[in-house]
């Protein structure tokens, strides 16, 4: 298929109207009747005993429903490793850890009531990085694992290594290396909307919850566990999903909050909503994981990459969540960006009573890609190799396997090289500028699913009405990306309706298939495929049902036609030879007979041709359902090894940037980003991811940090966290989107949700080299920093 | 203590008994359940609940209810044209790719309207001033600046 009706047209997003006008839902504006609210009493200590909690004033507030601790509730372990708990009994481990709630007529009284809960804590000295948890005799974080048996140290008990190649023999054949350690920052994903659930249970005692989830299957299959440690043994989750204000990777895991929503819902007898504040949302909510990153690499005398060492050191918080697996991600770039034979990759992940953290966009890569792209300059600098030419020297292509086994389909790598050398200007700037400089980096990312789950599959389900009508019925998650314009586009094209014509459904449980979860920019390529099955079967039904019903109809048709046009001479037409399954199309909605005589009359429009199916004997409602599970594997992640994509992402972002030797800021003068993207969908929804995570990169690399102290966070709002406004996003962006058609993808098509952001901070910071030969390992790349550099240089 | 208050939203005379510590915000989403205005931080700071009071656009979540008495405000929900159809700079954000998670999309629509309404010509500058309290995470700014200019455009043209 190259020659598209709707695919890379044009197509407003079918959530826009609605949107523009106010009247999209979101968690914020749903209400039930009967509905609390609940407020949740956070610890305030990083690390204490918890020896007493006095409730008794806040029960006695007119209007509190009810108090709830983990002395008069159940134990419902959480998290990755079960090693979170959604109410804590003995111990807190972080500065936000929960330790009662209340549910309240009302938010004010609620907030009052949880103010008037007194708790009595032993406090104890905390641990608050990665190397304090790790020296000889700290006090353990966590005494026992889930399974209650004793811990020995604060490692995390979750293994990311890979060795490939001889490492010795490859170190030994570099002619240069260079070896750093670059660091990154605890982020907030920053949704505008913040995060909330309802949680309602019906007096067969199975629950609804209407949950801010990127992952409503497999939260439903937490709350199904936490309901049976709450006594409710067979009973089932419901999870509704409403308008996401936003999720970046808040929603891939199930909260400590939803789960006493859903305590409070059970108790009460009542929905109870909780709604975090700003403020909730900055200091309670996981973050991006830090992480410090050591590197070392080096190449040989005409530049070709020999060896490869990465080690990973991840403050992991006080416990465990998806977001923990960021090394799952780091190991691509690690491994498989550019042509490297030999490699070590070796990630440790450590307690501290800090924060724990979780998913943000791009899942470790932008934390490698910058430790990575950062250091392939410096080992540029140090080989007298333009940085350019070692990165296309050094290029992956296409059809290769990498050391990780990730089996390179299609591949613009190349490509996206050339594209940005040429729009940066690369040959006359680099290396030219005084105070000006420019920088490239490059990406590796998933664009095929990604497979961290026994499956990565994603249901469809397309369901006609007597109208022509398609409802969609697909358990993948909009969140702002804009999955619905892609699958209306998918369905429309592949089915052959027109997009006015195609309804999503709320993403739903109790209705749509089961799908792994919106994350690893496998939305689009995920939706996609499973349309492409689906529509296929459906129009295979309707072909085969047309052999019978389509010359019935349209000799009708011809009937009033006649009438309308006397004198009317017909085309002769054998419809036992034309009606044929293999002969039909469905085309904007109307089946007719492929290259056969253009007379109106032998269009039969869609509607009418199912309301004939429907209203017979033995009549028929068509449906089609697929699961389309991606060609990729389950990586050993203890190895390191496993194509755990069907495709991947190459691409390069370029800046130019000018600094200000005076007072150390760094302004960006214009961007170029080159993403291969296999075929583009919608023109104006991958502009908006690109330019977005766009932003989101230049927020990671020049000021976005969580500022902690004795792991409370210092900054829960926007004017102490800075996002980029519409000011700082004053100069030209050019993209380029690559197409080689990919033959996994959709329509050729690939996932490039994530990749927008995952190396725009090591293209700052290599062009803030170019300019004025500062180099800085760690991010955010403030002014503060860049001026001390600066005066370090001036020194020597 | 409740207190009335009368003012004109969205073009018509409404009344409502507000308690002193109340803001607009709390007007709207409370009281009238019109949930269009979105609260974003409740601080002023980023511009998700912003809305029109006498031609000035503000932050809803900071305005004290009580001084909203006989003054005109405007909403997301006053601005859908007649038999349900969208504005023209509405139309402009869905047709430029403007809004994506949508959440601050009504507090920036509204920021728009203002600055078009006092200046239909606005300079790319001037767009960047009028929007520098609209905080998105999603676009990037970018497709904004066109919807922008492209309702300014169209309104231009109409008028």
């Amino acid at each position: 298929m190259t020659d598209f009706r709707f695919i890379g047209k044009r197509i407003s997003r079918p959530d826009g109207p609605d949107k523009a006008a106010g009247k999209a839902h979101y968690i914020h504006d749903l209400k039930r009747p009967g509905m609390l609210f609940g407020k949740i009493k956070f610890s305030q200590h990083a690390f204490a005993r918890i020896k007493h909690i006095d409730t008794s004033k806040a029960e006695r507030i007119p209007g509190v429903k009810a108090v709830i601790t983990a002395q008069n509730t159940p134990e419902i372990r959480i998290g990755f490793l079960r090693d979170n708990f959604a109410l804590k009994k003995e111990k807190v481990r972080q500065y936000r850890d929960e330790v009662a709630a209340v549910a309240a007529i009302d938010p004010d009284i609620a907030e009052e009531a949880v103010e008037q809960i007194r708790v009595e804590y032993e406090i104890q000295p905390g641990i608050f990085s990665p190397d304090e948890a790790l020296q000889k005799g700290a006090p353990l974080i966590h005494e026992n694992d889930s399974r209650g048996r004793a811990r020995t140290d604060n490692i995390v008990p979750i293994k990311f290594h890979h060795e490939s190649g001889d490492l010795g023999a490859g170190r030994r054949s570099a002619k240069y290396m260079v070896e750093g350690e670059y660091s990154t920052p605890l982020v907030q994903q920053s949704c505008m909307g913040t995060a909330g659930c309802i949680a309602e249970f019906d007096m067969n005692r199975n629950l609804t919850l209407w949950a801010k989830t990127q992952i409503p299957f497999l939260a439903q299959r937490d709350f199904n566990r936490a309901l049976s440690d709450m006594g409710l043994q067979d009973k089932n989750t419901r999870v509704i999903v409403p308008t996401l204000g936003g999720a970046f990777g808040t929603g891939l895991d199930t909260h400590t909050y939803e789960y006493i929503t859903i305590l409070l819902a059970f108790r009460t007898g009542h929905p109870v909503k909780i709604l975090y504040s700003r403020e909730e949302e900055f200091a309670y909510l996981s973050p991006r994981q830090s992480s410090q990153i050591r590197i070392l690499q080096g190449c040989d005398s005409n530049g070709k990459l020999v060896f490869r060492k990465v080690e990973v050191l991840q403050d992991n918080g006080a416990y465990t969540s998806w977001g923990a697996t960021y090394p799952s991600v780091m190991m691509l770039p690690a491994t498989s960006l550019y042509r490297v034979p030999n490699v070590f990759f070796d990630a440790r992940l450590v307690y501290t009573n800090n924060t724990y953290c979780q998913a943000m966009r791009g899942y470790g890569n932008p934390e490698l890609t910058w430790a990575l792209e950062s250091n392939l300059d410096e080992l540029a600098e140090e080989a007298g190799i333009d940085s350019y030419e070692l990165r296309r020297l050094n290029c992956n292509l296409p059809g290769e396997t990498t050391p990780m086994g990730l089996k390179i389909s299609t591949c613009g790598l190349k490509e996206s090289l050339e594209s940005v050398v040429k729009k940066i200007e690369w040959k006359k700037k680099h290396k030219k500028g005084k105070n000006r400089g420019v920088g490239m980096a490059s990406l590796i990312h998933v664009g095929g699913g990604a497979r961290i789950y026994k499956s990565d599959a994603s249901g469809i389900i397309l369901k006609l009405d007597d109208f022509g009508n398609v409802y969609v019925y697909h358990g993948g998650v909009e969140m702002g990306q804009g999955l619905h314009a892609v699958l209306t586009t998918a369905v429309a094209e592949a089915l052959g309706v027109r997009p006015e014509k195609v309804f999503i459904n709320p993403t739903d449980t109790g209705t749509c298939p089961w799908d792994v979860g919106t994350h690893a920019s496998r939305g689009t390529f995920m939706a996609g495929n499973a349309t492409l099955l689906a529509a296929d079967k459906l129009r295979t039904k309707i072909f085969e049902l047309a052999t019978d019903v389509y010359p019935r109809e349209v000799k009708k048709s011809l009937e009033k036609y006649r009438k309308k046009n006397p004198g009317y001479q017909p085309p002769e037409i054998d419809f036992k030879k034309a009606a044929r399954l293999e002969n039909f199309d469905i085309k904007d909605g109307y089946l007719s007979i492929k290259d056969g005589p253009a007379e109106p009359w032998l269009n039969l429009e869609l509607g009418r041709f199912l309301r004939a199916v429907h209203f017979r004997s033995q009549g028929q409602m068509l449906t089609a359902e697929a699961f389309y599970d991606p060609p990729n594997e389950l990586p050993d992640f203890e190895k390191g090894y496993g194509n755990i994509s069907a495709t991947y992402v190459y691409g390069t972002q370029g800046v130019e940037v000018e600094v200000d030797t005076e007072t150390g800021e760094v302004k960006i003068l214009r961007l170029t980003a080159a993403h291969e993207v296999g075929k583009v969908l919608n023109p104006e929804g991958l502009k908006g991811q690109i330019y977005g995570a766009l932003a989101q990169g230049i927020g990671y690399a020049l000021y976005e940090e969580l500022k902690t102290e004795k792991g409370r966070i210092l900054n829960p709002n926007f004017k102490d966290y800075k996002i980029p406004t519409i000011q700082e996003m004053d100069f030209p962006i050019d993209l380029d989107f690559i197409e080689i058609a990919d033959e996994f993808g959709p329509f050729g098509a690939k996932g490039i949700a994530e990749p927008g952001l995952v190396p725009t901070a090591p293209a700052i910071a290599n062009a803030i080299y170019d300019a004025v030969g500062v180099r800085i390992r760690d991010l955010p790349i403030t002014p503060e920093k860049v001026l001390a550099e600066l005066k370090k240089l001036e020194r020597r | 203590m409740k207190k009335e208050i009368l003012f004109s939203l969205n073009g018509i005379e409404v009344s409502v008994f507000v308690l002193g510590h109340e803001r607009l915000i709390d007007v709207l989403r409370k009281h009238l359940s019109l949930t269009g205005t979105k609260e974003g931080c409740g601080q002023g700071e980023c511009g998700a609940c912003t809305v029109i009071v006498d031609g000035r656009a503000v932050n809803s979540c900071l305005y004290p209810a009580l001084e909203i008495s006989g003054k005109s405000v405007l909403t997301i929900e006053g601005l859908q044209g007649p038999e349900h159809r969208l504005s023209v700079l509405q139309q402009a954000f869905v047709d430029c790719g403007a809004i994506q998670c949508g959440y601050c999309t009504p507090g920036m629509i509204l920021s728009v309207k203002a600055l078009l309404d006092s200046n239909p010509k606005p300079t790319e500058e001037e767009i960047r001033e009028a929007l520098q309290g609209n905080l998105c995470r999603c676009t990037g700014y970018v497709q904004i600046i066109t919807a922008v200019k492209q309702a300014a455009r169209h309104l231009l043209e109409l008028s």
